[in-house]
């Protein structure tokens, strides 16, 4: 297969940042991991404009996910390195990389089971706050978030179910959960895996919508095999077929691309 | 108060009166024991019911407290509570380093390092000049309370231990209830959620730990003041297997079950011992029961049915 990497047409403002719009947030360079004899993530180069949303899309096992734990440091690269916010990552603790405003969601959706709506979100507000050794101190100090807690809650449709048992809500809540859990750290830059995988049609009307309402002011990079949702959301879509960009740009142009319609288009039906 | 809901409130209040009153219907040094060994469990439960870690070597703490203060109450003549104190010291200071070299690792292998670092304490007891070896450190003296009053009568000495008890009990169910045993419950729950929300999860489950080896080293250096000796036996695999059944038959993750459980293993252990090699075979059954039938526990069930958190 030919290795054409079809890159975007407009020009490229990466160090300017003179227009106001276009300075990159995240950055790899040659960003590789091996499994063994097996490369999952091959090389990948890839630009993130702040306040964009930017798309990773491929056929499964593309290595998306993989991207996803190297950027985020879940998993260490094999080799490349990573920038976010004009900072090298590439050794950062996991942990840290979320302090800095990049923070994950995950392709399984990852809630606190076990505790309600709101402490899901207080968790993350209370991290922020930097209160969260103190052993000695009645929880009762944590009502100080409520108020944010139900507010955030209330902004992804989930009012009604503030006290309610995480694992208790239905799939397409339990997402949204994540992303009010993730909002509540108010990062300049979500990583959301599959956010509409496995929902029903209103569900993902309203996580779409809701993605379109919290974009202002951060970037967004999200894994989405559901190319209706990319047409609508993305501004820049890069194509991954086993660990290698193969195109990138926007809809039009990426899906547009041969190898595009040969790797991806032609396997999974969007 | 302290984050007990009603329910759970009157259970204390049960549990302080049976506390009260126990000593008046059973043997004060039985009774004590328990009491011991109920706040072993606690300690215990705190990793393994709110953070998720299992510690197969939690008698090493237990042990180390238990010598500490026995040692330090014979031959400096420190008094009861500081001889205690130091035995919960001893058992947060091993907890740190036992902590720090186990926490990297996950699961099983968290398991398996705790008991291979517990096994070389036993060793070590064993061996060093200190412990006595074989004897122990026999006739530990129980002192004076704060240099005043002597703790020689059994219900004086009760009292003390029932107070550590129910300031240990409490201690910890306010670490659960508190804004970092949240965080504690999240890294139970899903520790790389944790982590991606900023959390460094490895640092609270090491504060976690050193808590629960305080509180487990205090139990052994009251237990070594009630029994006037510190053995072998407070730092033996077979204890930190003991544990281990207390806080499944009562309730992992409870508030309640790990001193139920500690009543009925110690109880058993009373007053089946005419039975001999019966105690093992009986626990035995009482373990693999839990596991199949009753993974709640005693108060895990309870609750269950009375629909609250016991
Ligand atoms: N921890 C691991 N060990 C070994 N191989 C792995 C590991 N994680 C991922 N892989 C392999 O790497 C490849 C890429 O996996 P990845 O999960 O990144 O794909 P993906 O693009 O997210 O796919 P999907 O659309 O199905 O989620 C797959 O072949 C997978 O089997
Ligand atoms: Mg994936």
């Amino acid at each position: 297969m030919r290795a054409v990497t079809q890159y975007a047409n407009e020009p490229t403002e990466e160090s300017g940042g003179r227009h106001g719009v276009s300075e990159i947030i995240l950055e790899t360079k040659e960003l590789t991991r091996a499994f063994g004899g097996f490369v999952a993530v091959n090389g990948v180069n890839l630009k993130v404009r702040a306040g964009t949303i930017h798309a990773l899309i491929g056929p499964n096992g593309a290595g998306k996910t993989t991207c996803f734990n190297l950027l985020t440091k879940f998993m260490p690269a094999t080799r490349g390195a990573i920038r976010f916010a004009g900072r090298d990552i590439t050794r950062l603790a996991p942990a840290e990389v979320a302090r800095l405003g990049l923070v994950r969601s995950f392709q399984i959706s990852a809630v606190f089971p076990h505790l309600s709506a709101l402490e899901n979100v207080r968790l993350a507000l209370q991290r922020a706050r930097g209160n969260s050794y103190d052993f000695w101190r009645s929880e009762r100090v944590l009502g100080v978030f409520d108020a944010r807690a139900r507010a955030l809650l209330e902004d992804v449709g989930l009012a009604d179910f503030v006290n309610v048992q995480a694992a208790l809500l239905p799939y397409g809540r339990k997402r949204a959960l994540e992303i009010a859990t993730t909002l509540a750290l108010d990062p300049k830059m979500m990583l959301l895996d599959e956010p509409t995988a496995g929902m029903t049609h209103e569900d993902v009307d309203r996580i779409v919508a809701l993605i379109g309402r919290i974009r202002a002011g951060r970037t967004i990079l999200m894994v989405e095999h559901n190319l209706s949702v990319v047409e609508g959301l993305c501004d820049t879509i890069t194509v991954l077929t086993r660990g290698s960009v193969v195109a990138e740009g926007d809809y039009a142009t990426v899906s547009r691309n041969p190898d595009v319609i040969a790797a991806y288009l032609g396997t999974a039906d969007g | 108060m302290l984050g007990y809901s009603r329910a759970q409130g009157m259970a204390l209040g049960i549990l302080i009166a049976l506390v009260i009153v126990a000593p008046g219907v059973l043997y004060p040094v039985f009774v004590m024991k328990v009491l011991c060994f109920a706040l072993f469990a606690a300690a215990f439960n705190l990793l393994i019911g709110y953070v998720g870690l299992l510690s197969f070597g939690h008698a090493a703490f237990f042990g180390i407290g238990s010598y500490v203060t026995a040692w330090t109450a014979k031959n400096w003549g420190l008094t009861p509570e500081l001889a205690i104190l130091l035995g919960g010291l001893g058992g947060a200071v091993l907890g740190l380093v036992f902590g720090w070299l186990a926490i990297r690792r996950q699961g099983l292998y968290f398991a398996m390092i705790t008991l291979a670092l517990a096994q070389m304490v036993y060793f070590f007891c064993v061996e060093a000049p200190f412990t006595g070896g074989e004897d122990g450190i026999q006739q530990v003296p129980r002192g004076r309370l704060f240099g005043v009053f002597s703790l020689q009568n059994d219900m004086a000495m009760y009292w003390v231990a029932a107070a550590i008890f129910l300031a240990g009990f409490l201690l910890l169910h306010r670490v659960v209830h508190s804004p970092f045993g949240q965080v504690m419950k999240a890294i139970r729950e899903n520790e790389p959620r944790a982590t991606s929300l900023g959390y460094r999860t490895d640092s609270y489950k090491l504060i976690a730990f050193v808590i629960s080896t305080f509180m487990a080293g205090i139990a052994g250096g009251t237990k070594s003041l009630v029994f006037g000796i510190a053995t072998l036996t407070d730092v033996h695999f077979s204890m930190s297997g003991e544990v281990v059944l207390m806080t499944l038959l009562g309730g992992l993750g409870t508030i309640f079950g790990p001193v139920v459980g500690a009543l009925v293993v110690t109880g058993m252990e009373n007053y089946l011992a005419p039975f001999g090699a019966w105690v093992t075979v009986t626990q035995g059954v009482i373990f693999i029961a839990c596991v199949l039938a009753f993974r709640r526990g005693i108060m895990g069930e309870l609750g269950a049915l009375l629909k609250i958190d016991l």
